[in-house]
């Protein structure tokens, strides 16, 4: 009997809470951890991910490298929740948004601190690595 | 030639508990249709059933319904599309009838929200959309409506006043309707009575009064061959057109949020395959699980302009009397939405509208109807035309 393999679960420390343990774009983990926000690009058509893929559909490749996101988009939308799903009820009140960086678009949240009265649509922001606690991490959005 | 048509319509009266076992549940919107027919179970070849299975804890509820409604040893098979599943359910059933493979189907739809706890209800909730990458954020399905509600008011200049309009027009009508769960008055006061319920935020700038509720229900369409119609049935109403679309579910790879892609693309294979455009459309019912919702299929289905849906509600153009009477039976806002039954409870309330037996909300002479349905926030969209 061989040695049983060890699951690779990194996913799990993605936000607030994560409801996926294993994907193939897990070192997106590593590279939050390291205080980079990171997608994947197709090395053969070039398209650019946000979220990271691990498949390109249009060229049926699994051959992508990773990019940073740099620089800032700009808002398209967002939304101040007064209630959230379980296990979110610590994080109330908190603004989801989706912001726009051209070549790709990030759904994430606005950082902590940030009133929703500040918000402007088409304001720019950048996104920056968020650790939470006990060792989770994602990302949010600040002002540029 | 080969037309096919609907000869029934069901549903039972959609509750917030529903006292009883799932199978039950169903068995009550399809009885009600089979009466509304004038048919019996053994009329049907086939079966459809529509639901979201997160709510279930029957497994393969389609086998064990077959069975409680008389329907063995005719084949049934499930379909699941959301909150647009009853009419994901009806292109199916419509497809079996044209291809010939069978000549009468029924499409049951059902929803026992109230089957798992609260608690689960909230955890289901959270597992709403791309659950790798949005709902680790705590995303909700109120806050990405109200995502697109922010979009529309920033391209538009539409207010909260104008989303609120929409709740008012369908709670007049919810009054009138018997299988609506609610069925109370809504006031515009209301949305800013600090001290009512219906005024207090959800996820900005959607609140309590813009939101449909939870709710279970059951419903079935009963389908059928030209052939089998004219023995069957002297009202029939056609089915003249059917359009579906998917879109991404995660927002980023989306480009449009002052309506949703999904509709206008749906809209636009509806109308082109019934060979109508908007200005024929006599009724329709759209689905408005949130305010902000019926406001976008306004514009999505040609009914308005882009941003011009608030002079739509705001000239009341969508009431019983107006040019183009939209949920005068109260809409998911009024009557609740039982995900699984939604649809097949908007085209029952159609074919009602076309047979003309829709009482007090009937839209004189209406000839041609539209139903508009959608599956998450745009992930889905089903538009189907329906005439007499």
């Amino acid at each position: 009997m061989g040695k049983k393999k060890e699951k690779d679960e990194r996913f799990r420390k993605f936000g607030t809470v994560s409801f996926t343990g294993t994907t193939r774009v897990n070192d997106f983990i590593d590279h939050l951890e390291q205080g980079r926000v990171t997608g994947t690009r197709c090395e053969s058509c070039g398209k650019a991910f946000f979220p990271p893929r691990a498949d390109c559909c249009a060229c049926r490749l699994s051959k992508m490298e990773w990019f940073d996101v740099q620089g800032t988009g700009r808002l398209v939308t967002y939304s101040t929740l007064a209630f959230g799903p379980k296990g979110f009820e610590g994080d109330l009140p908190y603004t989801i948004a989706l912001v726009d960086y051209g070549e790709y678009k990030i759904f994430g949240r606005i950082a902590a601190g940030i009133a929703e009265s500040d918000l402007v649509i088409g304001m720019t922001l950048e996104t920056k690595t968020n650790p939470l606690a006990d060792g989770r991490i994602n990302y949010v959005f600040h002002k540029a | 030639m080969n037309d096919v048509a609907i000869i029934g319509v069901g549903q039972n009266t959609f509750v917030r508990f529903y006292p009883g076992s799932v199978r039950e549940l169903a068995f009550e919107g399809f009885s009600d249709s089979l009466g509304h027919a004038g048919i019996t179970a053994a009329d049907i070849d086939a079966s459809v059933v529509c639901s979201a299975p997160e709510y279930d804890l029957q497994r393969s509820s389609a086998g064990v319904f077959a069975e409680y409604l008389g329907l063995n040893p005719g084949p049934t098979f499930y379909v699941e599309t959301l909150c647009s599943s009853g009419s994901t359910g009806l292109k199916l059933a419509y497809s079996l009838v044209k291809s010939g493979l069978h000549d009468v189907v029924a499409v049951v739809g059902f929803q026992k929200m109230s089957e798992i706890s609260s608690a689960e209800t909230q955890e289901r909730m959270g597992r709403g959309a791309d659950i790798q990458w949005e709902s680790p954020f705590g995303t909700m399905m109120p806050a990405y409506y109200a995502m697109y509600a922010r979009a529309h008011m920033d391209a538009y200049g539409t207010t909260p006043e104008d989303l609120a309009a929409i709740r008012v027009k369908a709670a007049t009508y919810g009054q009138l309707n018997d299988r609506a769960v609610y069925r109370k008055a809504v006031t515009a006061e209301m949305f800013t009575d600090p001290e009512n319920m219906i005024s207090g935020s959800v996820a900005s700038p959607l609140r309590v009064g813009d939101c449909c509720a939870n709710a279970d229900g059951s419903s079935c369409i009963i389908v059928a061959s030209a052939e089998k119609t004219k023995s069957f049935c002297d009202k029939p109403v056609w089915i003249r057109g059917l359009g579906s679309a998917s879109a991404p579910v995660n927002l980023a790879g989306r480009d449009l949020f002052t309506g949703l892609a999904v509709a206008r693309q749906a809209a636009s294979q509806a109308y082109k395959m019934a060979g109508v455009g908007p200005k024929d459309i006599d009724v329709a019912e759209v689905h408005d699980c949130f305010t902000i919702a019926e406001m976008m299929a306004y514009e999505d289905l040609g009914f308005a302009g882009p941003g011009e849906g608030r002079d739509l509600i705001n000239g009341k153009e969508t009431y019983l009397d107006g040019s183009i009477p939209v949920n005068v039976d109260g809409g998911l806002l009024s009557k609740g939405h039982p995900i699984g039954a939604t649809g097949g409870s908007q085209i029952r309330t159609m074919v009602l509208q076309l047979r003309g037996e829709a009482g007090e909300i009937q839209v004189p002479d209406a000839a041609v109807g539209l139903v508009h349905n959608i599956g998450g926030v745009g992930l889905y969209g089903n538009v189907t035309i329906l005439a007499r």
